[in-house]
């Protein structure tokens, strides 16, 4: 038996009047990595950043590891939908990933030398070493995104929370974004990222959870991937034939 | 120096709010003690100021009004308030009434020795906080969310920032006036945004430029009768802004306007150098002449390019002949391989 990474019980999430999230019980085996999948206004991002306390939830508890969210921080690293930030902002490439240290870091202090060394073996990692000192307004869309990536790296967590990674980047970048979630498998850590693009579920992933403000199904890929469920959550007749 | 925040934080609108919002405070603060002790009203400026504040922030997370509206909302209703308390005061029979209104567009001689006193110490205490706090002010602007998810309380940082934006514009409302504090605020900060693309270095340098409208400001008006220095620090202040908009090397209008009339200059050049390429392939020797004629202005020829060509002795002419040199020969096919590559 796996351990449970992470653990969702009766999440209800509403803006409002309208649930936007309801009843969601979610289990995460550790060492997954997981597509969360569904239309657009499903929740997805809203699931991500409620579990991660971005978000106060009307009901319902997350545990990491079997104790509460705010106490397990550290373990937990978070990668926000690209759009969410500035990127006119007066900073540079490193200096971003740098802000992963600073957690770790806590009140006041400041990031030395070691932090700058992790960072820069991270930037390495998303293969953006050399556009260190560049300033972020003058990156490409998927070097900002290599740069967010970076910077959870830099975290060194067992849990990464990925909001859509792979949007408006292209297929270079997408493969090397794969092949980093890959090697994080390998080294046992637990990914969830938000997905949009069906067709590589199957290539990319090998836990899958459909969400379309309820929870539809969670799973390994192999076995719940299907037409079906597809059908449930997006609500027209899907065709995507699961390879073999 | 503390303005860099707000800009950053796109609540420019913010000391604008602010400054309007603590005018009943000074009002009230005379109705109550009845002196017009700087100090005193300050105080009072301080309280209506950040309680102004805290209902901006409540409205826009308590509510669907977006934080412009919120702040126009609370930027009248407190202003209009003061001036209510500002014109029953007026009206009471008190001496010592006079010269409150100076609070609207602020004058700097009614400072005493202890009000700069008093002012050197409070920027000590923000360049203190703002040093020790400064990896947790920058990744707040930059990023709200992660920072939360890092453990950081966002809350009490946002709180941090704002009590001293508040703080910053209560003291500057002697001297520059409720009407205009929010330029002062802003005005180096967006000036100084321009020439820099650090975070830390654009806060001193919107701390150089502040301290230099403020001494020109002053000592401008000082030279002239009938000058009031708020506004005049004020105009000075935007003349920094103009010349950085303008002359700043990295963003500024001038520099890009000349980046695209050159960059457009030299794909005119590359254009026509390319076509001759194509013409020159065609024969064992390169240097072979042809007629100026068959270029036209499809191939972005014009007599200044062509002229422009021969100086950099890409080409030779002679007549109505031009023909490509061997190092003309050189550059156009290099050229052409690099749009090659990009291509691919």
């Amino acid at each position: 038996m796996t351990n449970i990474a992470v653990k969702v019980d009766d999440l209800t999430v509403a803006y409002n009047y309208k649930p936007v999230l309801w009843d969601i019980d979610l289990e995460i085996p550790e060492g997954v990595l997981m597509a969360i999948v569904g239309p657009n206004g499903a929740g997805k991002s809203t699931l991500i950043k409620s579990i991660l306390g971005i978000l106060k939830p009307l009901a319902g508890s997350v545990t990491i590891y079997g104790k509460p969210y705010n106490k397990q921080r550290s373990l937990v690293a978070y990668v926000p939908q690209k759009g969410s930030v500035d990127w006119d902002f007066p900073t540079t490439a490193l200096d971003v990933v740098m802000m992963g240290t600073y957690g770790s870091l806590g009140w006041i202090k400041r990031p030395g030398q070691k932090e700058k060394k992790s960072a820069l073996e991270a930037l390495e990692k998303v293969g953006m070493l050399a556009f260190q000192s560049r300033q972020i307004n003058q990156l490409s869309g998927g070097q900002q995104q290599r740069i967010f990536l970076a910077r959870a790296l830099v975290q060194d967590a067992a849990i990464y929370f990925m909001d859509e990674p792979f949007q408006g980047v292209d297929a270079t970048t997408e493969i090397a974004i794969i092949n980093i979630l890959k090697e994080l498998r390998k080294a046992n850590k637990t990914v969830i990222v938000v997905h949009h693009d069906l067709q590589t579920v199957p290539e990319y992933f090998d836990w899958v959870t459909f969400l379309n403000v309820k929870k539809i199904a969670t799973g390994p890929v192999k076995d719940i991937f299907n037409d079906d469920n597809l059908t449930k959550t997006y609500g027209i007749n899907f065709k995507v034939s699961v390879q073999e | 120096m503390l303005g860099s925040f707000a800009v950053l934080r796109k609540q420019s609108l913010l000391g604008d709010a602010i400054s309007h919002a603590a005018l009943p405070g000074i009002a009230i603060a005379f109705l109550i003690t009845g002196t017009k002790d700087s100090s005193v009203l300050q105080i009072g400026a301080l309280i209506s100021g950040l309680l102004g504040t805290f209902w901006i922030r409540g409205i826009t997370t308590k509510t669907h009004l977006k934080s412009d509206t919120a702040l126009g909302l609370i930027l009248s209703l407190f202003f209009g308030f003061g001036m209510l308390l500002l014109t029953f005061i007026q009206k009471q029979p008190n001496a010592n009434q006079a010269g409150l209104d100076k609070y609207l567009f602020g004058q700097a001689a009614t400072l005493v020795e202890s009000d700069v006193w008093l002012m050197a110490i409070v920027t000590g205490i923000c360049l203190i906080i703002l040093l020790l706090f400064w990896k947790e002010f920058k990744i707040l602007l930059f990023d709200a969310d992660y920072t939360k998810t890092l453990g950081f309380n966002t809350k009490f940082i946002d709180i941090l920032i704002t009590s001293f934006i508040v703080l910053a514009i209560v003291l500057g409302l002697q001297t520059v006036g409720v009407v205009l504090m929010s330029a002062m605020l802003l005005a180096p900060a967006a000036a100084a945004r321009q020439w820099t693309n650090s975070l830390s270095f654009m806060v001193v340098l919107a701390a150089i430029f502040g301290a230099f409208a403020g001494v020109f400001g002053t000592a401008i008006s000082a030279s002239q009768t009938n000058l009031s220095t708020g506004p005049v620090i004020v105009i000075v202040a935007g003349v920094f802004v103009l010349f950085s908009f303008i002359f700043s090397p990295s963003r500024g209008l001038l520099f890009k306007q000349l980046r695209i009339i050159k960059n457009r200059r030299d794909l005119e050049l590359h254009k026509t150098l390319a076509f001759m390429y194509h013409i020159a392939e065609t024969h064992d020797n390169i240097s072979h002449p042809h007629t100026i004629k068959i270029l036209n202005n499809f191939q972005g020829y014009t007599t200044k390019t062509l002229k422009e060509l021969e100086h950099k002795h890409y080409v030779t002419i002679q007549g109505n002949m031009w023909s490509l040199t061997e190092e003309g020969f050189k550059v156009a096919s290099n050229l052409y391989n690099q749009q090659n590559a990009k291509d691919e």
